[in-house]
């Protein structure tokens, strides 16, 4: 047997995100052992780090799978985090929740409403939100920052604990869980991947296509919106850059991690694991002092190789 | 003789002012195989697409058991027991045959609602086994099967949910010799459940293997029906073309 036929028979792309983590680490280890790569504290740091960005990737697999594609969630995450620093400031911070989730949630649906029922290209429109939002996120507060001080709110979405389990790690278990359950194993996810991989059949079966793609779309804003609370929550602050440079690293993690670009095909584990890849990456590059122009480019190789090693199966 | 399980009657479909169906009358029984045979823009997708519930006749009749009825859309003639197999599949390719099996009505349990997987894997895999359509397995990805594995898939699918009617839209268009065999032995087989089935098919030797009717359209009219077996191959061509022969 070819490598090729090897390749296919048993499906190796499904765990090429495996693999990769695997040597990446153990690449890392080796050589950036006594810089303190495999530390606890460091390696905790990492899934902290990656938190939000696991999170915003657990809305694209949504999205991709139904045949869409979200770009505009960067910005969603920045007028989430500050709707919730403005709501704190004068509410109660339940409130500033609500208003957070809220604000990451319309994004989504204004985004979905184009898409599903005016049947604008989900490329086109969230490319445009994209740009509408980042620039409503630097308006809100004349590009200020505002301080998150809440401890409540902070231990919540940031730096607390429980069960000895920093809170950001709960948010990824939990958001992973909820995640996979729903796109495995439930009629909704049954429904996303039906419309991505064959809108016509999903159509004549009775299911409702633009709903799905609603959904999809809105479930990318909510999660954006869960994002921007947990970036407020670790810095303890909200300005209008946070999730500016997510885009590339949360598209890469859900690529590489199994989901199709062009629907009816992913995996939320492997976007789990997708966006650790990504983030001990980051965390490599730095260790190894690379400046930040040098890190962009070997951060921007890896991604290609991976990406390309990711979609080898799909020219079939 | 016994109640028609479809009846048709006197429908008329025109698209503005452009007449596609013209009274048109058939009535379809239990366990019968009935063809519809015409030419390029005869009016045979649209008279699938009216009894599939996807265009609503101008007017005319149509009973179903008995019953007037009358579809609002596609799901409607779906719940009322009527089931398209379309010459391009409508099968999510990269999912299993299962999910195909059961697209759009998945099984659930408990009270989440969570996909009964097991189930659906065990209901397909004895369907499949009942009408012989060879898969490797109920979890196998569509992709991976040849076309005619796919049409058996397609068709199993029908069968499973058709309680009255299946209606087969160019079935073999896209498949091989061996394989067309093997669809249409399984065609034949659906004879024995009682239920109706309307092919359109361009081959009159496969219409002429499968069918016990035929009905022949040209431009929107019904030209007439004829026992398969008390016709040939020459009177339906001269009744499509409206030539003599």
């Amino acid at each position: 047997m070819s490598p090729t036929a090897i390749f296919r028979k048993y499906e190796l792309q499904n765990y090429i995100v495996y693999l990769g983590f695997i040597a990446i680490f153990l690449f890392f280890a080796v050589t950036l052992h006594d810089a303190g790569f495999t530390s606890t504290r460091n390696l905790t740091n990492i899934i902290l780090q990656t938190a939000p960005a696991t999170i915003m990737a657990i809305g694209l697999v949504f999205a991709l799978s139904a045949g869409e594609i979200d770009l505009s969630f960067g910005s969603a995450v920045a007028v989430s985090a500050l709707s919730a620093a403005v709501v704190m400031q004068i509410l109660p911070m339940p409130l500033a929740i609500l208003a957070g989730l809220g604000a990451g949630l319309a994004i989504g649906a204004f985004n979905g409403i184009l898409v599903a029922w005016l049947r604008l290209p989900s490329f086109l429109v969230t490319l445009a939100t994209l740009g509408l939002f980042a620039g409503v996120a630097r308006t809100m507060t004349d590009l200020r920052s505002i301080p998150v001080t809440n401890s409540a709110f902070t231990g919540f979405f940031g730096s607390g604990e429980l069960l000895g389990i920093p809170s950001l790690v709960w948010w990824t278990i939990i958001g992973v869980a909820v995640g996979h359950v729903v796109y495995r194993h439930t009629r909704f996810g049954a429904h996303v991947l039906a419309t991505g991989d064959n809108a016509r059949a999903a159509q004549v079966s009775g299911i409702k296509v633009p709903r799905v793609r609603f959904l999809v779309l809105t479930i990318c804003g909510g999660c954006a919106g869960l994002a921007g609370l947990l970036y407020a929550g670790r810095l303890q602050a909200a300005k209008y850059t946070l999730g500016e440079s997510d885009l590339m690293i949360v598209i890469a993690a859900v690529i590489v991690g199994g989901t199709a670009l062009n629907g009816g095909k992913g995996s939320i584990i492997g976007a789990l694991i997708g966006s650790l890849l990504m983030g001990m990456l980051n965390n490599g590059l730095i260790l190894m002092g690379l400046q930040v122009s040098d890190q962009m480019i070997v951060r921007g190789l890896i991604i290609l190789i991976a990406v390309a090693a990711s979609l080898r199966d799909t020219s079939r | 003789m016994t109640q028609p399980i479809l009846a048709l009657k006197d429908i008329h479909k025109a698209f503005g002012g452009v007449v596609a169906i013209e009274n048109f009358s058939l009535d379809l029984y239990p366990g019968e195989i009935v063809a519809l045979v015409g030419d390029n823009g005869a009016g045979k997708s649209t008279l699938i697409k009216i009894v599939s519930g996807v265009y609503k006749p101008t007017s005319g009749s149509i009973r179903l058991d008995g019953e007037d009825t009358s579809f609002s859309d596609a799901s409607g003639a779906r719940e009322a027991g009527i089931e398209v197999v379309y010459q391009d599949l409508a099968l999510a390719d990269q999912q299993p045959v299962y999910m195909n099996m059961f697209l759009g009505r998945e099984l659930t349990k408990g009270p989440f609602g969570l996909l009964d997987k097991r189930k659906m894997m065990d209901d397909t895999q004895s369907l499949v086994d009942e009408l012989d359509v060879r898969i490797p397995s109920s979890r196998a990805t569509i992709r991976d099967l040849s076309g005619g594995q796919r049409q058996g898939i397609a068709i199993a699918r029908a069968t499973h949910w058709a309680s009255k009617l299946i209606l087969l839209d160019e079935p073999t268009a896209a498949l091989g010799v061996a394989e067309t065999a093997r669809v249409e032995e399984l065609v034949l087989s659906l004879r024995e459940r009682n239920i109706a089935i309307l092919i359109v098919s361009h081959s009159l030797d496969q219409v002429f293997r499968l069918s016990n009717r035929i009905c022949v359209l040209r431009r929107g009219k019904q030209i007439g029906v004829r026992e398969t077996e008390k016709t040939d191959k020459n009177e339906i061509i001269a009744m499509i073309t409206g030539l003599q022969t």
